[in-house]
Protein backbone atom coordinates (compact mmCIF):
# COMPACT_ATOMS: atom_id res chain seq x y z
CA UNK A 1 0.00 0.00 0.00
CA UNK A 2 1.30 3.39 -0.90
CA UNK A 3 1.42 6.21 1.58
CA UNK A 4 -1.78 8.27 1.50
CA UNK A 5 -1.52 11.01 -1.08
CA UNK A 6 -2.39 14.55 -0.14
CA UNK A 7 -5.73 15.93 -1.23
CA UNK A 8 -5.51 18.44 -4.06
CA UNK A 9 -5.02 21.94 -2.76
CA UNK A 10 -8.08 24.19 -3.10
CA UNK A 11 -7.80 26.60 -6.00
CA UNK A 12 -7.01 30.06 -4.72
CA UNK A 13 -9.76 32.56 -5.49
CA UNK A 14 -8.71 34.95 -8.21
CA UNK A 15 -8.15 38.34 -6.76
CA UNK A 16 -10.26 40.98 -8.41
CA UNK A 17 -10.91 44.65 -7.96
CA UNK A 18 -8.68 46.77 -5.79
CA UNK A 19 -5.19 45.30 -5.80
CA UNK A 20 -2.96 46.04 -2.87
CA UNK A 21 0.32 47.55 -3.87
CA UNK A 22 3.18 45.26 -3.04
CA UNK A 23 4.19 45.96 0.50
CA UNK A 24 7.87 46.01 -0.34
CA UNK A 25 7.66 49.22 -2.33
CA UNK A 26 6.41 51.04 0.73
CA UNK A 27 9.20 49.70 2.87
CA UNK A 28 11.99 51.94 1.80
CA UNK A 29 14.86 52.18 4.17
CA UNK A 30 17.37 54.37 2.38
CA UNK A 31 20.27 55.56 4.46
CA UNK A 32 18.99 54.00 7.63
CA UNK A 33 19.63 50.55 6.18
CA UNK A 34 23.33 51.30 5.90
CA UNK A 35 23.38 52.72 9.42
CA UNK A 36 21.80 49.55 10.81
CA UNK A 37 24.27 47.33 9.00
CA UNK A 38 27.34 49.47 9.63
CA UNK A 39 28.34 48.18 13.10
CA UNK A 40 28.42 44.48 12.21
CA UNK A 41 29.53 45.25 8.67
CA UNK A 42 32.58 47.21 9.79
CA UNK A 43 33.39 44.65 12.46
CA UNK A 44 33.27 41.80 9.96
CA UNK A 45 35.29 43.82 7.46
CA UNK A 46 38.09 44.59 9.90
CA UNK A 47 38.15 41.38 11.91
CA UNK A 48 37.06 38.76 9.38
CA UNK A 49 37.22 39.83 5.74
CA UNK A 50 40.50 41.72 5.95
CA UNK A 51 42.17 38.85 7.91
CA UNK A 52 40.95 36.32 5.34
CA UNK A 53 42.47 38.31 2.50
CA UNK A 54 45.59 39.00 4.54
CA UNK A 55 46.09 35.30 5.32
CA UNK A 56 45.83 34.48 1.65
CA UNK A 57 48.42 37.12 0.81
CA UNK A 58 50.68 36.23 3.74
CA UNK A 59 50.75 32.58 2.82
CA UNK A 60 52.80 33.62 -0.21
CA UNK A 61 55.24 35.77 1.74
CA UNK A 62 58.14 35.33 4.04
CA UNK A 63 57.40 37.02 7.37
CA UNK A 64 60.04 39.54 8.30
CA UNK A 65 60.55 40.41 11.94
CA UNK A 66 58.93 43.86 11.77
CA UNK A 67 56.43 43.68 8.96
CA UNK A 68 59.05 43.45 6.22
CA UNK A 69 57.25 40.65 4.40
CA UNK A 70 58.59 39.59 1.04
CA UNK A 71 56.82 37.63 -1.67
CA UNK A 72 58.17 34.13 -1.95
CA UNK A 73 55.64 32.37 -4.15
CA UNK A 74 54.75 28.85 -3.12
CA UNK A 75 57.77 28.42 -0.84
CA UNK A 76 55.61 28.17 2.29
CA UNK A 77 53.35 25.60 0.69
CA UNK A 78 56.33 23.59 -0.51
CA UNK A 79 57.77 23.69 3.01
CA UNK A 80 54.49 22.47 4.47
CA UNK A 81 54.30 19.63 1.96
CA UNK A 82 57.88 18.62 2.75
CA UNK A 83 57.14 18.66 6.47
CA UNK A 84 56.59 15.14 7.67
CA UNK A 85 54.52 16.47 10.58
CA UNK A 86 52.01 17.94 8.15
CA UNK A 87 51.27 14.54 6.62
CA UNK A 88 50.92 13.00 10.06
CA UNK A 89 48.61 15.76 11.22
CA UNK A 90 46.58 15.44 8.03
CA UNK A 91 46.21 11.68 8.50
CA UNK A 92 45.32 12.17 12.16
CA UNK A 93 42.77 14.85 11.34
CA UNK A 94 41.07 12.57 8.82
CA UNK A 95 41.06 9.80 11.44
CA UNK A 96 39.43 12.16 13.96
CA UNK A 97 36.88 12.92 11.27
CA UNK A 98 36.08 9.24 10.72
CA UNK A 99 35.83 8.55 14.47
CA UNK A 100 33.82 11.74 14.94
CA UNK A 101 31.26 10.64 12.36
CA UNK A 102 30.34 7.71 14.62
CA UNK A 103 28.38 10.22 16.66
CA UNK A 104 25.71 10.24 13.95
CA UNK A 105 24.65 6.56 14.03
CA UNK A 106 24.95 6.55 17.83
CA UNK A 107 22.73 9.62 18.19
CA UNK A 108 20.18 8.22 15.70
CA UNK A 109 19.92 4.95 17.62
CA UNK A 110 19.46 6.72 20.95
CA UNK A 111 16.91 9.08 19.40
CA UNK A 112 14.99 6.13 17.95
CA UNK A 113 15.03 4.33 21.30
CA UNK A 114 13.82 7.46 23.07
CA UNK A 115 10.97 7.74 20.58
CA UNK A 116 9.10 4.76 22.07
CA UNK A 117 5.51 5.85 22.63
CA UNK A 118 4.77 6.11 26.30
CA UNK A 119 8.39 6.38 27.36
CA UNK A 120 8.53 8.88 30.20
CA UNK A 121 11.19 11.41 30.93
CA UNK A 122 12.55 11.96 27.41
CA UNK A 123 13.49 15.44 28.59
CA UNK A 124 15.59 13.99 31.41
CA UNK A 125 17.50 11.70 29.05
CA UNK A 126 18.01 14.52 26.60
CA UNK A 127 19.40 16.66 29.42
CA UNK A 128 21.76 13.93 30.59
CA UNK A 129 23.13 13.48 27.08
CA UNK A 130 23.31 17.23 26.54
CA UNK A 131 25.32 18.08 29.67
CA UNK A 132 28.70 16.98 28.22
CA UNK A 133 28.07 19.21 25.21
CA UNK A 134 27.56 22.24 27.45
CA UNK A 135 30.51 21.50 29.71
CA UNK A 136 33.70 23.44 29.18
CA UNK A 137 35.71 21.23 26.75
CA UNK A 138 38.92 21.94 28.65
CA UNK A 139 37.29 20.63 31.83
CA UNK A 140 35.95 17.49 30.15
CA UNK A 141 39.35 16.91 28.62
CA UNK A 142 40.99 17.08 32.04
CA UNK A 143 38.46 14.74 33.60
CA UNK A 144 38.89 12.18 30.85
CA UNK A 145 42.64 12.48 30.96
CA UNK A 146 42.35 11.54 34.62
CA UNK A 147 40.05 8.62 33.83
CA UNK A 148 42.54 7.48 31.18
CA UNK A 149 45.51 7.76 33.55
CA UNK A 150 47.71 4.69 33.30
CA UNK A 151 48.47 4.28 36.99
CA UNK A 152 45.45 5.55 38.93
CA UNK A 153 42.84 5.97 36.20
CA UNK A 154 39.44 4.47 36.68
CA UNK A 155 39.37 2.90 33.23
CA UNK A 156 42.40 0.75 33.94
CA UNK A 157 41.06 -0.12 37.37
CA UNK A 158 37.86 -1.25 35.71
CA UNK A 159 39.74 -3.26 33.08
CA UNK A 160 41.97 -4.91 35.66
CA UNK A 161 38.93 -6.27 37.46
CA UNK A 162 38.48 -8.36 34.30
CA UNK A 163 42.14 -9.27 34.32
CA UNK A 164 42.92 -6.94 31.41
CA UNK A 165 45.88 -4.69 31.94
CA UNK A 166 45.35 -1.25 30.41
CA UNK A 167 47.86 1.19 29.05
CA UNK A 168 48.73 4.88 29.39
CA UNK A 169 45.88 5.73 27.03
CA UNK A 170 46.74 9.32 26.12
CA UNK A 171 50.51 8.94 26.43
CA UNK A 172 50.70 5.82 24.28
CA UNK A 173 51.19 6.80 20.62
CA UNK A 174 49.07 3.90 19.41
CA UNK A 175 46.02 4.66 21.55
CA UNK A 176 46.12 8.44 22.11
CA UNK A 177 44.19 9.41 19.00
CA UNK A 178 41.42 6.88 19.58
CA UNK A 179 41.17 7.84 23.26
CA UNK A 180 40.73 11.52 22.36
CA UNK A 181 38.34 10.68 19.52
CA UNK A 182 36.08 8.82 21.94
CA UNK A 183 35.87 11.87 24.20
CA UNK A 184 35.02 13.98 21.16
CA UNK A 185 32.12 11.64 20.29
CA UNK A 186 30.95 11.54 23.92
CA UNK A 187 30.89 15.31 24.17
CA UNK A 188 28.96 15.81 20.92
CA UNK A 189 26.18 13.24 21.26
CA UNK A 190 23.73 15.62 22.92
CA UNK A 191 23.85 18.14 20.10
CA UNK A 192 23.05 15.58 17.41
CA UNK A 193 20.52 13.86 19.61
CA UNK A 194 18.47 17.05 19.84
CA UNK A 195 18.42 17.35 16.06
CA UNK A 196 17.50 13.70 15.47
CA UNK A 197 14.78 13.65 18.14
CA UNK A 198 13.18 16.62 16.37
CA UNK A 199 13.63 14.88 13.00
CA UNK A 200 12.05 11.61 14.15
CA UNK A 201 9.17 13.45 15.79
CA UNK A 202 8.44 15.10 12.46
CA UNK A 203 7.94 11.77 10.66
CA UNK A 204 4.21 11.32 10.01
CA UNK A 205 2.81 8.42 12.01
CA UNK A 206 0.80 7.31 8.99
CA UNK A 207 3.99 6.27 7.17
CA UNK A 208 5.02 4.04 10.04
CA UNK A 209 1.52 2.61 10.40
CA UNK A 210 1.38 1.90 6.69
CA UNK A 211 4.68 0.05 6.87
CA UNK A 212 3.47 -1.89 9.88
CA UNK A 213 0.31 -2.95 8.04
CA UNK A 214 2.54 -4.17 5.24
CA UNK A 215 4.17 -6.42 7.78
CA UNK A 216 7.43 -4.56 8.38
CA UNK A 217 8.90 -5.24 11.81
CA UNK A 218 10.55 -2.54 13.94
CA UNK A 219 13.98 -3.06 12.37
CA UNK A 220 12.68 -2.89 8.81
CA UNK A 221 10.55 0.16 9.67
CA UNK A 222 13.66 1.81 11.08
CA UNK A 223 15.74 1.20 7.95
CA UNK A 224 13.04 1.58 5.30
CA UNK A 225 10.98 4.43 6.74
CA UNK A 226 12.78 6.29 9.52
CA UNK A 227 16.27 6.48 7.98
CA UNK A 228 15.17 7.70 4.52
CA UNK A 229 12.87 10.31 6.03
CA UNK A 230 15.63 11.38 8.39
CA UNK A 231 18.18 11.66 5.59
CA UNK A 232 18.01 15.48 5.30
CA UNK A 233 18.90 15.76 9.01
CA UNK A 234 21.61 13.13 8.61
CA UNK A 235 23.06 15.06 5.71
CA UNK A 236 23.05 18.33 7.67
CA UNK A 237 24.66 16.65 10.69
CA UNK A 238 27.33 15.01 8.61
CA UNK A 239 28.29 18.30 6.94
CA UNK A 240 28.42 20.10 10.30
CA UNK A 241 30.28 17.25 11.97
CA UNK A 242 32.95 17.02 9.29
CA UNK A 243 33.55 20.77 9.39
CA UNK A 244 33.78 20.69 13.20
CA UNK A 245 36.10 17.70 13.59
CA UNK A 246 38.46 18.89 10.87
CA UNK A 247 39.03 21.85 13.20
CA UNK A 248 39.47 19.77 16.37
CA UNK A 249 41.78 21.51 18.83
CA UNK A 250 40.62 21.89 22.45
CA UNK A 251 40.54 18.25 23.53
CA UNK A 252 43.83 17.41 21.87
CA UNK A 253 45.50 20.47 23.36
CA UNK A 254 44.31 19.59 26.85
CA UNK A 255 44.76 15.84 26.75
CA UNK A 256 48.01 15.37 24.88
CA UNK A 257 49.69 18.67 24.05
CA UNK A 258 49.99 20.17 27.51
CA UNK A 259 53.46 18.70 27.75
CA UNK A 260 55.59 18.28 24.66
CA UNK A 261 57.34 15.48 26.52
CA UNK A 262 54.28 13.34 25.89
CA UNK A 263 55.47 10.52 23.60
CA UNK A 264 52.08 10.63 21.90
CA UNK A 265 52.42 14.37 21.14
CA UNK A 266 52.76 13.97 17.38
CA UNK A 267 50.59 10.93 16.96
CA UNK A 268 47.57 12.79 18.33
CA UNK A 269 48.35 16.11 16.62
CA UNK A 270 45.68 17.60 14.34
CA UNK A 271 46.11 20.25 11.67
CA UNK A 272 44.91 22.98 14.02
CA UNK A 273 47.23 21.98 16.87
CA UNK A 274 50.06 21.90 14.34
CA UNK A 275 48.97 25.34 13.15
CA UNK A 276 49.06 26.62 16.73
CA UNK A 277 52.47 25.04 17.21
CA UNK A 278 53.89 26.59 14.03
CA UNK A 279 52.35 30.05 14.49
CA UNK A 280 52.75 30.68 18.19
CA UNK A 281 55.36 28.28 19.51
CA UNK A 282 57.84 28.06 16.64
CA UNK A 283 56.91 31.52 15.32
CA UNK A 284 56.93 30.20 11.77
CA UNK A 285 54.04 32.34 10.56
CA UNK A 286 54.57 31.92 6.83
CA UNK A 287 54.21 28.16 7.01
CA UNK A 288 51.36 28.50 9.50
CA UNK A 289 49.28 30.67 7.16
CA UNK A 290 49.91 28.25 4.30
CA UNK A 291 48.80 25.40 6.57
CA UNK A 292 45.65 27.28 7.59
CA UNK A 293 44.83 27.91 3.96
CA UNK A 294 45.30 24.22 3.13
CA UNK A 295 42.90 23.37 5.95
CA UNK A 296 40.30 25.67 4.44
CA UNK A 297 40.71 23.99 1.06
CA UNK A 298 40.30 20.58 2.69
CA UNK A 299 37.11 21.67 4.48
CA UNK A 300 35.73 23.20 1.30
CA UNK A 301 36.58 20.09 -0.73
CA UNK A 302 35.03 17.62 1.72
CA UNK A 303 31.92 19.79 2.05
CA UNK A 304 31.59 20.00 -1.73
CA UNK A 305 31.96 16.22 -2.05
CA UNK A 306 29.16 15.73 0.46
CA UNK A 307 26.88 18.10 -1.41
CA UNK A 308 27.65 16.20 -4.62
CA UNK A 309 26.88 12.85 -3.04
CA UNK A 310 23.68 13.98 -1.35
CA UNK A 311 21.67 13.51 -4.59
CA UNK A 312 22.39 9.81 -4.33
CA UNK A 313 21.07 9.24 -0.85
CA UNK A 314 19.25 12.22 0.65
CA UNK A 315 15.52 11.89 0.30
CA UNK A 316 13.54 15.09 0.28
CA UNK A 317 9.86 14.56 0.87
CA UNK B 1 27.11 9.82 29.96
CA UNK B 2 27.53 11.88 33.08
CA UNK B 3 29.56 9.32 34.94
CA UNK B 4 32.83 11.23 34.35
CA UNK B 5 31.33 14.19 36.18
CA UNK B 6 30.36 12.06 39.15
CA UNK B 7 33.92 10.76 39.31
CA UNK B 8 35.20 14.31 39.00
CA UNK B 9 33.11 15.45 41.96
CA UNK B 10 34.17 12.51 44.11
CA UNK B 11 37.83 13.08 43.29
CA UNK B 12 37.62 16.78 44.09
CA UNK B 13 36.75 15.91 47.68
CA UNK B 14 39.49 13.33 48.16
CA UNK B 15 42.96 13.80 49.47
CA UNK B 16 45.76 13.40 46.97
CA UNK B 17 46.67 10.04 48.50
CA UNK B 18 43.11 8.77 48.15
CA UNK B 19 42.90 10.05 44.58
CA UNK B 20 45.88 8.02 43.44
CA UNK B 21 45.25 4.99 45.64
CA UNK B 22 45.59 1.56 44.03
CA UNK B 23 43.17 -0.19 44.08
CA UNK B 24 40.85 2.71 43.32
CA UNK B 25 39.06 4.20 46.27
CA UNK B 26 35.57 5.25 45.27
CA UNK B 27 34.41 7.46 48.13
CA UNK B 28 36.53 10.00 49.98
CA UNK B 29 37.01 9.01 53.61
CA UNK B 30 36.38 12.60 54.68
CA UNK B 31 34.70 15.21 52.48
CA UNK B 32 37.42 17.85 52.17
CA UNK B 33 36.51 21.34 50.97
CA UNK B 34 40.06 22.60 51.35
CA UNK B 35 41.01 22.14 47.73
CA UNK B 36 38.24 24.45 46.55
CA UNK B 37 39.83 27.33 48.43
CA UNK B 38 43.34 26.22 47.57
CA UNK B 39 42.95 26.78 43.84
CA UNK B 40 41.90 30.38 44.44
CA UNK B 41 45.25 30.90 46.12
CA UNK B 42 47.58 29.28 43.61
CA UNK B 43 45.87 30.65 40.52
CA UNK B 44 44.10 33.95 39.81
CA UNK B 45 41.02 31.77 39.62
CA UNK B 46 38.58 34.44 40.75
CA UNK B 47 39.94 36.92 38.20
CA UNK B 48 39.68 34.31 35.48
CA UNK B 49 36.11 33.47 36.33
CA UNK B 50 35.29 37.16 36.36
CA UNK B 51 36.99 37.64 32.99
CA UNK B 52 34.96 34.78 31.52
CA UNK B 53 31.75 36.27 32.86
CA UNK B 54 32.51 39.76 31.52
CA UNK B 55 33.56 38.44 28.12
CA UNK B 56 30.53 36.17 27.81
CA UNK B 57 28.15 38.91 28.92
CA UNK B 58 29.49 41.65 26.64
CA UNK B 59 29.79 39.31 23.66
CA UNK B 60 26.26 38.03 24.12
CA UNK B 61 24.55 41.37 24.62
CA UNK B 62 26.68 43.01 21.94
CA UNK B 63 26.20 40.31 19.36
CA UNK B 64 22.46 40.09 19.86
CA UNK B 65 22.09 43.87 19.58
CA UNK B 66 24.42 44.44 16.63
CA UNK B 67 23.32 41.38 14.68
CA UNK B 68 19.63 42.06 15.18
CA UNK B 69 20.09 45.62 13.84
CA UNK B 70 21.81 44.34 10.71
CA UNK B 71 19.42 41.42 10.37
CA UNK B 72 16.44 43.76 10.57
CA UNK B 73 17.90 45.94 7.82
CA UNK B 74 18.63 42.96 5.57
CA UNK B 75 15.16 41.53 6.07
CA UNK B 76 13.02 44.65 6.07
CA UNK B 77 14.69 47.67 4.53
CA UNK B 78 15.47 48.31 0.90
CA UNK B 79 18.63 50.04 -0.15
CA UNK B 80 20.98 49.74 -3.09
CA UNK B 81 23.56 46.98 -2.76
CA UNK B 82 21.63 45.06 -0.15
CA UNK B 83 21.91 41.69 -1.86
CA UNK B 84 25.60 42.17 -2.53
CA UNK B 85 26.30 43.12 1.08
CA UNK B 86 24.33 40.14 2.30
CA UNK B 87 26.30 37.82 0.04
CA UNK B 88 29.48 39.28 1.54
CA UNK B 89 28.16 38.51 5.04
CA UNK B 90 27.40 34.94 4.00
CA UNK B 91 30.87 34.47 2.57
CA UNK B 92 32.29 35.14 6.05
CA UNK B 93 30.36 32.11 7.30
CA UNK B 94 32.40 29.77 5.17
CA UNK B 95 35.87 30.68 6.38
CA UNK B 96 37.17 28.60 9.29
CA UNK B 97 38.25 30.62 12.31
CA UNK B 98 41.86 29.42 12.41
CA UNK B 99 42.51 30.96 9.03
CA UNK B 100 41.90 34.39 10.52
CA UNK B 101 43.78 34.10 13.77
CA UNK B 102 47.20 35.34 12.70
CA UNK B 103 46.03 38.61 11.12
CA UNK B 104 43.54 39.06 13.97
CA UNK B 105 46.40 38.64 16.40
CA UNK B 106 48.48 41.20 14.48
CA UNK B 107 45.54 43.62 14.61
CA UNK B 108 45.29 43.25 18.37
CA UNK B 109 49.03 43.79 18.65
CA UNK B 110 48.80 46.91 16.44
CA UNK B 111 46.08 48.40 18.63
CA UNK B 112 48.06 47.44 21.71
CA UNK B 113 45.25 45.23 22.98
CA UNK B 114 47.16 42.03 23.73
CA UNK B 115 46.50 40.81 27.26
CA UNK B 116 43.40 42.93 27.64
CA UNK B 117 39.76 41.99 28.02
CA UNK B 118 38.72 43.89 24.84
CA UNK B 119 40.99 41.59 22.85
CA UNK B 120 39.00 38.63 24.12
CA UNK B 121 35.69 40.31 23.37
CA UNK B 122 36.21 41.98 20.00
CA UNK B 123 36.03 39.19 17.39
CA UNK B 124 33.01 37.67 19.14
CA UNK B 125 30.97 40.86 18.91
CA UNK B 126 30.43 40.60 15.18
CA UNK B 127 28.82 37.54 13.73
CA UNK B 128 27.73 36.70 10.22
CA UNK B 129 25.99 33.62 11.59
CA UNK B 130 23.98 35.64 14.11
CA UNK B 131 22.93 38.12 11.43
CA UNK B 132 21.89 35.32 9.10
CA UNK B 133 19.94 33.45 11.79
CA UNK B 134 18.01 36.53 12.92
CA UNK B 135 17.34 37.70 9.36
CA UNK B 136 15.54 34.42 8.68
CA UNK B 137 13.24 35.20 11.60
CA UNK B 138 12.57 38.80 10.71
CA UNK B 139 11.52 37.55 7.27
CA UNK B 140 8.73 35.46 8.79
CA UNK B 141 7.00 38.39 10.49
CA UNK B 142 3.96 39.76 8.65
CA UNK B 143 4.59 43.19 7.18
CA UNK B 144 1.22 44.54 8.35
CA UNK B 145 2.51 44.97 11.89
CA UNK B 146 5.31 47.14 10.68
CA UNK B 147 3.06 49.12 8.35
CA UNK B 148 0.71 49.96 11.15
CA UNK B 149 3.58 51.35 13.18
CA UNK B 150 4.85 53.32 10.17
CA UNK B 151 1.42 54.88 9.69
CA UNK B 152 1.45 55.88 13.33
CA UNK B 153 4.61 57.79 12.55
CA UNK B 154 7.11 55.59 14.38
CA UNK B 155 10.73 55.85 13.29
CA UNK B 156 12.62 52.85 11.93
CA UNK B 157 14.68 52.60 15.08
CA UNK B 158 11.52 52.62 17.15
CA UNK B 159 9.85 49.96 15.00
CA UNK B 160 12.94 47.80 15.28
CA UNK B 161 13.07 48.20 19.03
CA UNK B 162 9.43 48.11 20.10
CA UNK B 163 7.71 46.14 17.37
CA UNK B 164 10.17 43.74 15.79
CA UNK B 165 12.51 42.74 18.61
CA UNK B 166 9.74 41.50 20.91
CA UNK B 167 8.37 39.40 18.05
CA UNK B 168 11.61 37.53 17.47
CA UNK B 169 12.39 37.03 21.13
CA UNK B 170 12.76 33.22 20.86
CA UNK B 171 15.38 33.62 18.16
CA UNK B 172 17.20 36.29 20.19
CA UNK B 173 17.24 33.98 23.21
CA UNK B 174 18.55 31.09 21.13
CA UNK B 175 21.32 33.20 19.62
CA UNK B 176 22.15 34.51 23.10
CA UNK B 177 22.66 31.06 24.61
CA UNK B 178 24.72 29.86 21.66
CA UNK B 179 26.93 32.95 21.85
CA UNK B 180 27.28 32.63 25.61
CA UNK B 181 28.31 29.01 25.35
CA UNK B 182 30.77 29.60 22.53
CA UNK B 183 32.29 32.46 24.46
CA UNK B 184 32.62 30.51 27.70
CA UNK B 185 34.13 27.49 25.96
CA UNK B 186 36.42 29.32 23.56
CA UNK B 187 40.04 28.25 23.97
CA UNK B 188 42.26 28.89 20.95
CA UNK B 189 41.72 32.65 20.70
CA UNK B 190 42.27 33.34 24.43
CA UNK B 191 45.41 31.20 24.40
CA UNK B 192 46.71 33.30 21.54
CA UNK B 193 45.88 36.85 22.64
CA UNK B 194 46.11 36.67 26.42
CA UNK B 195 49.16 34.94 27.79
CA UNK B 196 49.05 36.73 31.14
CA UNK B 197 47.19 34.46 33.59
CA UNK B 198 45.59 37.48 35.23
CA UNK B 199 43.62 38.39 32.11
CA UNK B 200 42.88 34.89 30.83
CA UNK B 201 39.36 33.55 30.81
CA UNK B 202 38.83 30.41 32.81
CA UNK B 203 39.02 28.09 29.78
CA UNK B 204 42.62 29.08 29.12
CA UNK B 205 43.38 29.49 32.82
CA UNK B 206 42.52 25.87 33.47
CA UNK B 207 45.16 24.70 31.02
CA UNK B 208 47.83 26.49 33.06
CA UNK B 209 46.48 24.78 36.17
CA UNK B 210 47.36 21.50 34.52
CA UNK B 211 51.03 22.40 34.42
CA UNK B 212 51.14 23.52 38.02
CA UNK B 213 49.29 20.57 39.41
CA UNK B 214 50.90 17.80 37.46
CA UNK B 215 49.85 15.30 40.08
CA UNK B 216 47.41 17.12 42.37
CA UNK B 217 44.27 15.51 40.96
CA UNK B 218 41.82 16.75 43.59
CA UNK B 219 42.82 20.33 42.78
CA UNK B 220 42.60 19.71 39.04
CA UNK B 221 39.16 18.15 39.35
CA UNK B 222 37.93 20.90 41.65
CA UNK B 223 39.16 23.54 39.21
CA UNK B 224 37.53 21.82 36.25
CA UNK B 225 34.31 21.50 38.19
CA UNK B 226 34.23 25.15 39.25
CA UNK B 227 34.99 26.28 35.70
CA UNK B 228 32.15 24.28 34.15
CA UNK B 229 29.61 25.01 36.85
CA UNK B 230 28.44 28.49 35.73
CA UNK B 231 27.62 27.27 32.21
CA UNK B 232 25.91 24.15 33.56
CA UNK B 233 23.73 26.31 35.80
CA UNK B 234 22.87 28.58 32.88
CA UNK B 235 21.98 25.48 30.89
CA UNK B 236 19.75 24.06 33.60
CA UNK B 237 17.88 27.37 33.84
CA UNK B 238 17.66 28.00 30.09
CA UNK B 239 17.29 24.43 28.81
CA UNK B 240 14.46 25.29 26.47
CA UNK B 241 16.46 28.08 24.82
CA UNK B 242 19.47 25.81 24.43
CA UNK B 243 17.48 23.07 22.76
CA UNK B 244 15.64 25.60 20.62
CA UNK B 245 18.94 27.16 19.64
CA UNK B 246 20.28 23.81 18.47
CA UNK B 247 17.08 23.05 16.62
CA UNK B 248 17.30 26.46 14.92
CA UNK B 249 20.86 25.96 13.78
CA UNK B 250 19.76 22.54 12.62
CA UNK B 251 16.87 23.72 10.53
CA UNK B 252 17.85 27.18 9.38
CA UNK B 253 21.61 27.36 9.63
Amino acid sequence: MAAPTTTPAPVAPIETGRRRRPIRSRMRGGMIGYLFIAPVGLGLLVLYIYPAVATFALSFTEWGPFGGNTFNGFTNYAAVFRNELFWRALGNTLLYMVIGLLVIPIAIIIAALLNKPGLRGVGVYRTLYFIPFVTLPVASGMVWKWLYNGDYGLINAFLSSFGVSGTYWVANPSTALLAIGIVQVWSQIGYYLVIFIAGIKAIPQTYLEAAELDGAGPIRRFFLVVIPLLSPSIFFCSVINVIATLQIFDLIYVMSQSSSANPAFNSAQSIVTLFYQMAFVENNKGNATALAFLLMLLIAALTAVQFRLQKKWVFYD
Amino acid sequence: MIFPFAWQILTAFKTQAEAVAVPVQILPSRWEWAVFTEIFEVLPFAEQLRTSVIVAFVRTVGQVMLCSLAAYAFARLRFPGRELLFALFLSVLMVPGQLLILPQYELMATFDLLNTIPALILPGLFSAFGTFLLRQFFLTIPAELEEAALLDGASRLRIYWSVMLPLVRPALAALAVITMMNSWNDLLWPLVVNTDPNVMPISAGLTTLQGQFQTNYPALMAGALLASLPMLLVFLVLQRQFVQGIALTGSKG
